[in-house]
């Protein structure tokens, strides 16, 4: 049984079929490219899955548990996290209160307890700091921790909010376009902290990207969408050369001659 | 870690105690004449308005334009409870207060569940309709005096009780603010899709801060309907709803210690200004844009004082809390 199985998914806004009986799954472990062209779908899915809007048709399960139905912060806690294309971070905490943020669901303290100060407060907040400090760590943000997160050059904020989806302790790691707008430096660096987290955690990732070094030197798995259906899925090695996929990214007439 | 809480306890009691006594040893003495007990006891009241509107405006990030209501409620509730019930023991005044606190949370639930689906300009004018519809409905209620005024509320808010009670509720803001709760507030601030990605219950926060922020002005109600011991409805119109409103953002949206700031200035300005209170809301706007054009985020921003803080250097990647 696979992490995550979404199957038949479809959507309509108004008359515009956004997906169409989309089928992709991704195992724990796994790091899955999502690919296509501009308004290929590829966001909407990670909409469907978080529950931002609920799908027309199809199923959503994590570890065979549908999650058709839930709403968004639920999904969350059940074990599903994203980062978002545009950084959605919240630009006037810390650095260290944006991580702790999404820990809120594994602290159990009720408004007296933390208006009053019990010991309880203490104690769960002090796991929350750690568990954020050492994330932090991983990624050498450490003595930024005390920074309003608006202060972070883009690159850092980009992995704050990967430091964000990771404190509640995921199953599932959405990533919409984690390379955009870096710089070849910058995306070889993620690279490795994206196979790091996974071989840390053992987290599914799935991602949206653009750059094809990263997503072909990383990706396990690769599915492609175009116009909101599957045109393809499998290896780098496949997609590579799939005439389908050549043909929806560089047009059909011309994929004749320039199929590379 | 348990010295440096132990330490900023100490120190935040001792800066109390030393205010209190600042403040109430000359009141206790009658060196402070009633005229300005009187300043002092609206100042209190004013704080806890601003404070608690500062939940919903400031932490929470939603406009809302009706919290003189929620005053009005706490302040008839409460006078209904000691007039009928009647203060036969010392503890009875602060249950009229959790009375009126309770009631106006009430309040609260019932305007927040649907209001809060909306957002922005139409949330601030719901909140402005739901204001006047309370105003106008205690106009119309015989049994509270309707327009003719609520009599006979027994004058028992002193300057001590008074202190005491903004004391307790701004501490308690304040802890709450700081904790799970207060950081998601904030963030549901910064970024609602962010905030819910992140596995927090928006709508549950919304209405709790919303919930807590009427409670805490139906007890600065209670406190002024046994101060003034007369009621009126339209003491609570929309003009003290901006009044509150502007105290908050003049103060910094999202600082305890602006809004308070923004109080002690705000009610003592006209006092001083006597001659000149024809045109406090001239003053009022010019303020306002002043602050606009030289210091959009309020006074203080989303600072607060600390004086743990000021008392110690900070060593370099060393951590609050």
């Amino acid at each position: 049984m696979s992490l995550l199985e979404v199957n038949d998914l479809s959507i309509q806004f108004g008359g515009l079929h956004a997906l169409e009986h989309v089928t992709f799954a991704v195992d724990s472990g796994e790091i899955v490219g999502l690919i296509g062209p501009n308004g290929a779908g590829k966001t909407t899915v990670f909409n469907l899955i978080t529950s931002i809007y609920p799908p027309l048709s199809g199923e959503i399960k994590l570890d065979g548990v549908s999650l058709i139905g839930r709403k968004t912060h639920q999904i969350f806690q059940s074990g599903v996290s994203r980062t978002f294309q545009n950084i959605r971070l919240f630009k006037h905490m810390s650095v260290l209160d944006n991580a702790r943020v999404a820990y809120h669901h594994r602290m159990k303290y009720g408004v007296l307890a933390g208006a009053m100060r019990m010991p309880r407060y203490w104690r769960e907040e002090r796991e929350a700091t750690d568990r954020a400090l050492e994330l932090l760590d991983l990624f050498n943000m450490k003595p930024l921790a005390e920074e309003l997160a608006s202060n972070l050059p883009y690159g850092r904020q980009r992995e704050l909010e990967i430091v964000r989806a990771l404190i509640g302790k995921p199953k599932l790691l959405l990533l919409d376009e984690p390379a955009a707008g870096m710089n070849p430096t910058e995306t070889h660096s993620l690279m490795d902290t994206i196979c790091r987290i996974r071989n840390l955690f053992g987290v599914g990732v799935l991602l949206i990207e653009h750059d094809m070094s990263l997503v072909m030197g990383i990706c396990e798995r690769i599915v492609v969408l175009d116009y909101g259906q599957v045109i393809a899925a499998g290896a780098p090695r496949e997609i590579r050369s799939d005439q389908r996929v050549i043909g929806a990214y560089l047009g059909v007439a011309r994929a004749a001659g320039k199929a590379t | 870690m348990d010295k440096k809480i132990s330490r900023a306890w100490i120190i935040n009691l001792i800066a109390l105690s030393a205010l209190s006594c600042a403040l109430l040893i000359p009141v206790q003495m009658g060196i402070i004449k009633n005229y300005y007990t009187g300043i002092i006891i609206t100042i209190l009241i004013n704080i806890l308005m601003a404070t608690s509107l500062n939940l919903v405006t400031g932490l929470l990030g939603h406009l809302a334009l009706g919290h003189s209501a929620f005053m009005g409620v706490g302040a008839y509730a409460a006078a209904l409870y000691s007039i009928h019930i009647g203060l036969t023991n010392p503890l009875s005044f602060p249950l009229a207060l959790l009375f009126g606190g309770l009631c106006a949370a009430a309040a609260g639930i019932l305007i927040g569940v649907p209001a809060l689906r909306l957002r922005g300009d139409y949330l601030a004018i719901i909140t402005l309709g739901f204001g006047e519809i309370v105003r106008i409905i205690m106009n119309n209620l015989p049994f509270i005096g309707g327009a003719r005024s609520l009599r006979g509320i027994p004058r028992v808010t002193t300057v001590p009780f008074a202190y005491f009670t903004v004391v307790l509720v701004v501490a308690l803001m304040f802890t709450i603010g700081r904790s799970r709760h207060g950081r998601a507030i904030i963030s549901i601030r910064e970024d609602e899709v962010a905030s819910v990605s992140s596995g927090i219950p928006i709508t549950f926060y919304k209405i709790f801060t919303f919930t807590l922020a009427a409670f805490f002005a139906g007890i600065a109600g209670g406190l002024y309907a046994h101060y003034v011991g007369v009621l009126n409805p339209n003491r609570f119109n929309f003009d003290r709803s901006i009044e509150y409103l502007v105290m908050v953002v003049l103060g910094g949206m999202g600082s305890i210690t602006g809004a308070t700031v923004a109080a002690i200035v705000l009610t003592l300005l006209p006092e001083v200004l006597r001659g000149l209170s024809n045109y406090r809301m001239l003053i009022y706007s010019l303020a306002l844009v002043l602050m606009m054009l030289f210091r959009p985020a309020g006074l203080l921003g989303t600072a607060e004082l600390s004086l743990t803080n000021l008392f110690r250097k900070r060593r370099k990647g060393e951590l609050v809390e």
